[in-house]
């Protein structure tokens, strides 16, 4: 697989399928791992980070896992920000120097980040929410990669990481939720501050430091030592179903008190986005939101959950971009949006271009 | 003019000064407009992982003063304890051993627990792994106790005798 095929396909995580799927986009798990006889990233060589990067290569070919390992060192800064963008690679990785890469499966399902702050960074994602899923396929592939390379390890403090934070199962187990009716109904920060109280983070779409957009929220835990990986998941599965009863009963309050209101604002923004010449990033994820609701409440029907989950990725910066096959400025930019937009929603069944 | 966020008519025109000789212009309505000019809203955002431990490392009156522990070198990857509360990544994994006395308070704070109860890889050897499940079963036995489950508990205090009698003590 190259990074161009990458263009024409989208993530399973994207399909919205999978249980609750009308508020969670996906389920995600990832684990840091780091080999036990190297330094940590941060103060290995390069001639080290070679050495992990063609270990673990060599480990993926042993264990007949099939995935395509890209090598994120020799790419330009568009398709390190495409990956970031796809949520494959984090910033810190598309930022990075040297020798460093990720290796993913054809559904983006798996991503493996080499060299990132710890060695290994093992993700895996499932559309929906279906975290014990996650667990059984990520801990499955963690024991493959295992047989073929020594973790650093310690029986008093688990998995060692570069950072104190990760230390013991290096878990963090997460799901994306899209909150538009706690947001419009302004009970959002309180539902943040709950959660944060009982030690769960809340980011934006695009993790640490970003900021929420598009009215999508991961949550996840922050707890790494002590307890074990299913007592971890069993707090965002026992948390998440009130989140999610607290947005649906948002979303019915919009519905039974301004419905019109409601109808209106969805209605304009499916039409601004059918027709705009030129739009904004910003202004797109505002409207893909509220888009994205409406279809969940029925107030549209002749466009799928999955294309509006697409479009939230593939109006990014860096998709457009890779789209035209040219760098574009940020007028540019804006007009390329409005007119992949008015492709895909035409006629609201169009399938992406191929 | 339309605001930049809504289809209204943008009525506020606002310039932030981002830097010297930088700025960006804003067009909104009334409603967007306020939520442009309200304050952050705090706390959203969670500071990451990495600050929160320089914080926490950083805190304590008597890690602040320069002490014996900042100059403690690891003999494996040469990383100083200073360099490590100011960057808050440890440089191997051998760091948790030479630094254990200094690290040992942070993961209480950070984690609350400072004993690894979970998966254990398989190449570990046969009796680590045996000890972190006993650890993990008295977790579960301290929880199912409290619960008030006690099939449960009577059950788990079984497996954990097991184990114990298995390793010949």
């Amino acid at each position: 697989m190259t990074l161009d095929d990458l263009t024409k396909s989208s993530g399973e995580w994207l399909r919205g399928t999978g249980p609750e799927s009308d508020i969670v986009m996906c389920s995600r798990i990832r684990l840091a791992r780091n080999l036990a006889d190297f330094p940590f990233t941060n103060r290995a060589s390069r001639s080290e980070k070679t050495e992990i990067e063609a270990n673990f290569r060599a480990a993926l070919a042993h264990a007949h896992l099939e995935l395509s390992y890209l090598d994120v060192h020799g790419l330009g800064s568009l398709d390190r920000q495409f990956l970031v963008e796809r949520q494959i690679v984090s910033r810190e990785l598309a930022n990075s120097d040297g020798p460093r890469g990720v290796a993913i499966s054809s559904q983006e399902n798996v991503a493996i980040m080499v060299n990132e702050e710890d060695h290994l960074r093992v993700q895996y994602m499932l559309s929906g929410f279906r975290l014990p899923e996650v667990w059984e396929s990520i801990n499955h592939l963690d024991d493959q990669l295992e047989e073929q390379l020594a973790y650093a390890f310690s029986s008093e403090l688990g998995y060692l990481t570069a950072c104190p934070t990760n230390v013991g199962t290096g878990i963090r187990v997460g799901v994306m939720l899209h909150l538009p009716g706690l947001v419009q109904t302004k009970q959002i920060d309180k539902v943040f501050r709950a959660l944060q109280k009982i030690n769960l983070a809340v980011r934006g779409l695009y993790g640490e430091g970003s900021q929420a957009s598009g009215d999508f929220y991961q949550i996840s835990n922050q707890q790494t030592l002590g307890k074990s990986e299913p007592e971890l998941i069993k707090i965002l599965t026992d948390v998440v179903p009130q989140v999610l009863q607290y947005e649906r009963n948002a979303r019915q309050t919009l519905l039974t008190e301004r419905r019109q209101h409601l109808h209106d604002q969805v209605s304009r923004a499916y039409g601004v986005l059918k027709t705009a010449q030129t739009i904004s990033s910003e202004e797109t994820m505002l409207l893909l939101s509220s888009v994205r609701m409406g279809i969940n409440l029925g107030l549209i029907d002749d466009l799928s959950i999955a294309t509006v989950n697409e479009l939230f990725i593939q109006t990014q910066p860096a998709f457009l971009q890779k789209l035209r096959g040219s760098e574009l400025g940020f007028e540019e930019r804006n007009v390329e949006r409005a007119s992949y937009l008015r492709r895909r929603l035409s006629n609201g069944r169009q399938p992406p271009p191929h | 003019m339309q605001c930049q966020k809504c289809a209204k008519p943008a009525t506020f025109h606002i310039t932030d000064i981002i830097e010297k000789g930088k700025h960006r212009e804003y067009h909104f309505c009334d409603e967007h407009a306020r939520q442009h000019l309200a304050p952050p809203e705090e706390a959203i955002e969670a500071p990451s992982m990495s600050e929160i431990a320089k914080k926490l490392v950083s805190q304590p009156a008597s890690l602040r003063e320069p002490s014996p522990a900042d100059k403690q070198v690891c003999p494996v990857c040469q990383i100083t304890f200073l360099e490590f509360r100011n960057s808050g990544r440890l440089g191997c994994p051998y760091d948790y051993e030479v630094f254990r006395e200094e690290l040992m308070p942070l993961l209480e704070n950070i984690h609350g627990e400072t004993r690894h109860s979970g998966k254990v890889p398989r190449r570990a050897p046969r009796n680590t792994q045996q000890q972190t499940t006993l650890i993990q079963l008295r977790n579960e036995l301290k929880r199912a106790v409290a619960a008030e489950d006690y099939e449960a508990a009577a059950r788990l205090r079984d497996q954990i005798k097991t184990i114990e009698k298995e390793q010949g003590r």
